[in-house]
């Protein structure tokens, strides 16, 4: 009745006036109860002075018999949620609480009851509670003394902290607060199995945290409490503390921290130097860190000493021997220490460097073993990579400018070394060394250049000299102009030298090596237009020469370019000029060997080669998805024309002997027509907003070229392009049209005639294009391929082709191409189409089993590894059928796909163990090798299920696996060793 | 194989520490046997028996049943040489070493952490 109005509250305490007058506690207790209740469900409507009326009942209800209570509190705990709470009134309310009740005598949730009403104080009367002064905060500190459980520790520290950053006076009992809550650090916490608060060990952690970093005040108490702590044996109490320092350097100042140092740093270094824990270590450093970036923030008094100075100084004291003896365990941490601390701020970097660069300096030339001066010019390095931190060098101060010339030396001198590990540090150094602005002088600049162009061209070791051309790559968009002046030259010059001293072999790798460089060092506009030529004048020339190798030569070409396109996709520009200068030239030098070939037969073949053709798909496809529409569309009008009308007007050096017309029929058109491909790799990767001019033809033409043609190469390409073109088409009209024609020409395909095969590659990238756009034909399709399964002639090859539909093709019919793909689209043809192929595979006859298995495994290899979870039950027992199929197809594919799942999906796994196991054991003896080497990853995988599952099998496996040991090949062999190796330690100690 | 077996000592691996080299090792696969001399990194190396054994039950998981292993140290490296290659070709002492459980965990730490 109040709820709505109809009641006052004081008819209520009228109509209960007996009832809560009660001598017995008990009936008065549960007056007070219905009481509470009532207001806890409608404290927004009462009026002040029932409010007051109300809170001085309750205050006085506090004297009362301890059964009443906690009922009292719920009340107050309604009134503290009153707006209308009139003022004066919390403080009283707060009083009589501190002195009426002994909290921590309460149960649990009347203790919880009492940190609500003050949060809500808190919340909503500030100024008065801060009126209280000190009081309130000792109040508090009484009420949670000896608090235990952990759901009220989160609220009570939440006030704790609340206290200090709103700026409560804490008068003198700032010992006495930080008292009440350190007592409780570090948390040793562990929360009860089912617990239902789900209340973490790492809130309780953070929330305390929060409390003891939150202020200065602290200090004096809690660093020599960080201190013992850190020495603990427990790793966790250990890290707790680190973390609590890192947390505390964010606030401190050096008054501080000035008293705890020498402590403060000897246990990080003892730590570091021994713990065997890698978290220890890094929460060691980001403490030193922490304490090093506290230390420099502080502004400096004249009269004060610098603590930063001292600090560093007493670091670099106990560190700096250990860095004068490479071979030593200790190396590391000390430079690790050292880094950590420079890496603080720039002061603490000059300070540390100043005195650690030219020991290392120095120790580098003391020690003339390549694995020691590996170690010394990482450790070099690593201090290098610090200054990159704060950019560009300092003139005035910087310890590292007045070193130049000992660190180039060093550096080059690494990079001469016969060892290929230093040599491979020296390289990074180079690398970050360059990108310090304005520290290399021009004429360092070119020796630089000049040791990366040794490298690359004449190092023996194919790492190193990779790793130079990668460094090549980083440095020159900073300093463009020496390296297209300097370094593609002599890459150009070495391309086109021809040796006859030279064996052919060393001369085809040193022309590899010089296109992988001008490849890697195209990164700035300014060096791809030098590059670009070099690359296709090459490409021209190879073509033109007859031997044999060439076609090996003109795909690496490719490969260059592919590489320098896709490092000038991001800048418009520079696209720009590299579509025009690539694709009408390879577009020519591919017709004109065509064209040739009619007239004779031999010349310039190597340039129709699937593998070359294949090769030129990426590099016009890159050069053609980052365009702009508008110049796209430029480029379509002269590309299209080529095709359909042997327009060549805009190719250079356009003179051919005869006309070029790919879709044409005629027996000497054979080599014309494999150029569809390059055809596909353009239009295909147009962005869709690009209209092609006479689309409607040029799909006709590229239907029938794919039916038709007897070459598999360009039917498939044929049909890929128009898979890629139907993708983009808009929805409409015409788009059923052209797919009604390709239905109708597919179906007599696919029946009888001898170009079954073209017509379900047709039938195949089709059925992708619309997968992949939510088609509605696209269910059709599928339907028919599924049938196409139990078809003996087809049926293997249709399996494959599920594979083609879920697996991402390299050149068409993916995102970076622009074609329309919809999220989960994969998962929608799990959806629609698993339960179709199950039931086909119990419905066939047992010669075409496998063909239905063979298609599930392709699905779910394809299909997210979340999704398959959740589906495993219902089809891993099919999964082990398949594991029992003969075809080797199939065991390979489910074999690769139960394997992730061993790992990610133990626990169902584990149900089906015993089959498992038999079933990878028993096919470890497989005939195909990859077959045993996919057997022996799962059983290696099969550890990573519930110790308690696995142990029955443990001798039956080892036993098993020796037969492997002794396998004819080395791969197999390698995985059995890992995997009994992994057997053996299952439940040993020491793991 | 053993190459990344990691010294009880060191965190690094016997390769790393020049303990066990390719030079040292002899695979002959006719006669299935392999002999593998190590080098302990001083001669005093109280822990020279713990790396052979080390290294002797990485083999013995890892190599087919036929082989026929011998590990021994590399001679005049080692103080007490005899009697550690002793230990070490006694088939029963290597068997009784590892129902220890102790020394087998220091084993097997040997053998897992970097694997």
């Amino acid at each position: 009745g109040v709820k709505d109005g109809s009641w006052t509250v004081l008819q209520l305490v009228e109509a209960l006036g007996s009832c809560l007058e009660n001598t017995d506690p008990r009936t008065r207790g549960r007056g007070i109860q219905l009481l509470s209740q009532v207001l806890l469900q409608c404290y927004s409507q009462l009026q002040e002075k029932e409010v007051l009326h109300l809170v001085l009942f309750y205050e006085n209800r506090l004297q009362d018999h301890h059964l009443v209570i906690p009922s009292v509190l719920q009340g107050l705990q309604a009134l503290s949620m009153c707006e209308v709470l009139a003022p004066g009134l919390t403080v009283s309310v707060l009083k009589a609480i501190f002195q009426e009740v002994h909290v921590q005598s309460l149960l649990q949730l009347d203790r919880h009851t009492v940190y609500s009403i003050i949060t809500n104080f808190m919340g909503t009367r500030e100024e008065e509670l801060k009126g209280l002064g000190a009081d309130f905060t000792f109040g508090f500190i009484q009420v949670m003394d000896g608090e235990k459980d952990p759901r009220n520790l989160l609220v009570a520290f939440q006030i704790v902290h609340d206290l200090i950053a709103k700026n409560y006076a804490l008068g003198p009992f700032v010992e006495e607060l930080f008292e009440v809550t350190s007592c409780y650090f570090p948390i040793d916490f562990t929360p009860p199995p089912n617990d239902p608060h789900g209340i973490q060990r790492e809130d309780l952690i953070l929330s305390l945290r929060a409390v003891l970093a939150s202020t200065p005040q602290f200090a004096e108490f809690l660093l020599p409490l960080l201190i013992e702590k850190m020495d603990s044996d427990l790793q966790s109490a250990k890290l707790d503390s680190l973390r609590t320092l890192t947390a505390c350097c964010a606030i401190y100042g050096q008054k501080e921290l000035q008293e705890f140092l020498p402590s403060l740093w000897s246990s990080p270094l003892t730590e570091v130097f021994q713990t065997a824990s890698e978290k220890v270590e890094a929460e060691c450093l980001a403490a030193l860190h922490a304490l090093s970036a506290c230390l420099s923030r502080s502004v400096l008094s004249s009269d004060s000493e610098d603590l930063l100075d001292s600090f560093l100084s007493s670091i670099l004291q106990d560190c700096r021997h250990h860095l004068c003896e490479p071979d030593m365990k200790l190396v590391w941490p000390s430079a690790k220490l050292l880094q950590a601390a420079a890496g603080a701020s720039l002061r603490a970097y000059h300070c540390v460097t100043h005195s650690v660069l030219p020991l290392l300096l120095e120790q580098y030339t003391k020690h003339p073993q390549s694995s020691q001066r590996r170690t010394i010019l990482e450790m070099l390095l690593g201090f290098l990579e610090l200054q990159q931190k704060w950019g560009h060098v300092e003139e005035d101060e910087s310890t590292l400018l007045s070193l130049r010339a000992s660190v180039c030396s060093v550096v080059f001198s690494a990079l001469t070394d016969p060892s290929v590990q230093l040599q491979l540090v020296g390289i990074r150094a180079l690398t970050v060394l360059g990108s310090l602005q304005g520290f290399l002088s021009p004429s360092d600049l070119e020796l630089v250049v000049d040791h990366l162009l040794r490298l690359i061209l004449h190092e023996e070791d194919s790492q190193s000299s990779e790793a130079a051309m990668e460094a090549a790559g980083s440095l020159a968009p900073i300093y463009p102009k020496v390296f297209s002046g300097r370094m593609v030259p002599r890459l150009e010059e070495e391309l086109q030298a021809e040796r006859e001293e030279e064996s052919s072999q060393d001369h085809c790798s040193l022309r590899q090596r010089c296109l992988q460089a001008l490849a890697a060092v195209s990164t700035h506009t300014s060096i791809v237009r030098e590059t670009v030529p070099v690359l296709l004048q090459h490409l021209r020339k190879v073509q033109k020469g007859t031997d044999a190798g060439s076609a090996q030569d003109l795909v690496s070409v490719c490969q260059s370019l592919h590489r320098v396109a896709l490092q000038c996709q991001q800048d418009a520009e520079g696209c720009w000029y590299y579509h025009q200068a690539v694709v009408p030239c390879l577009l020519a030098v591919a017709v004109q060997a065509a064209m040739q070939e009619s007239t004779q037969p031999l010349l310039g073949r190597a340039l129709l080669e699937e593998e070359v053709l294949a090769a030129m798909v990426p590099v016009i496809s890159a050069a053609t998805t980052h365009l702009s529409p508008e110049l796209a569309a430029q480029s379509v009008s002269h590309v299209v024309p080529l095709f359909l009308d042997g327009e060549v007007s805009f190719l250079p050096q356009n003179s051919f002997p005869c006309s070029f017309q790919p879709f044409e029929d005629g027996e000497c058109l054979e080599a014309q027509r494999r150029l569809v491909a390059l055809l596909m790799a353009f239009v295909c990767s147009l962005p869709r907003s690009v209209a092609i001019p006479q689309q409607e033809r040029l799909l006709r033409e590229l239907l029938a070229l794919s039916c038709s043609c007897n070459c598999p190469f360009t039917a498939t390409t044929a049909a890929k392009c128009f898979a890629g073109l139907v993708n983009k088409h808009p929805a409409g009209q015409q788009l059923d049209e052209i797919l009604q024609l390709a239905v109708d020409r597919m179906e007599p395909g696919l029946a009888e005639g001898p170009r079954r095969t073209q017509a379900l590659t047709l039938l195949l990238w089709v059925t992708k294009a619309l997968v992949l756009r939510y088609h509605p034909l696209s269910s059709h399709l599928t339907d028919k391929l599924l049938g196409l399964l139990s078809d003996a002639e087809l049926g293997p090859a249709a399996a494959d082709g599920f594979s083609l539909l879920m697996a991402e093709s390299p050149d068409v019919l993916h995102k970076g191409c622009h074609a329309d793909v919809r999220i989960m689209f994969r998962q929608r043809f799990f959806t629609d189409n698993v339960p179709k192929l199950v039931q086909g595979f119990h419905g066939a006859g047992p010669d075409v089993k496998a063909n239905y298995l063979k298609g599930l495994s392709h699905v779910l290899n394809h299909l997210p590894k979340p999704v398959l979870v959740t589906e495993l039950p219902t089809l891993l027992s099919l999964l082990l059928e398949a594991l029992s199929c003969s075809d080797r197809v199939v065991q390979l594919s489910t074999l690769s796909c139960l394997q992730p799942l061993l790992l990610e999906a133990p626990q169902i796994m584990s149900l089906h163990v015993d089959t498992l196991v038999t079933k990878f054991l028993s096919l470890t003896s497989s005939p195909t090798m990859a077959v045993r080497i996919a057997a022996l990853r799962c059983a290696h995988a099969l550890t990573s299920l519930p110790l308690t599952v696995l142990l029955p099998y443990k001798a039956r496996v080892i036993r098993a696996l020796a037969k492997p040991l002794d396998d004819k090949k080395r791969l197999v062999r390698k995985e059995a060793v890992a995997a009994r190796g992994e057997w053996f330690l299952l439940g040993s100690p020491g793991r | 194989l053993i190459r990344s077996i990691n010294d009880p000592e060191h965190p690094l691996t016997l390769e790393e520490l020049n303990v066990v080299e390719q030079v040292r090792v002899k695979v002959n696969d006719a006669e299935s046997t392999v002999a593998v001399e190590f080098t302990p990194t001083i001669p005093h190396c109280s822990m020279a028996t713990l790396i052979g054994l080390s290294i002797k039950v990485k083999l013995i998981r890892s190599l087919p049943e036929r082989f026929k292993l011998d590990v021994r140290i590399t001679p005049g490296t080692h103080a007490s040489e005899h009697a550690v290659n002793k230990q070490l070709a006694d088939k029963e002492r290597v068997a009784a070493a590892l129902e220890n459980s102790h020394l087998l965990e220091v084993v097997n730490q040997c053998l897992s952490a970097r694997s």
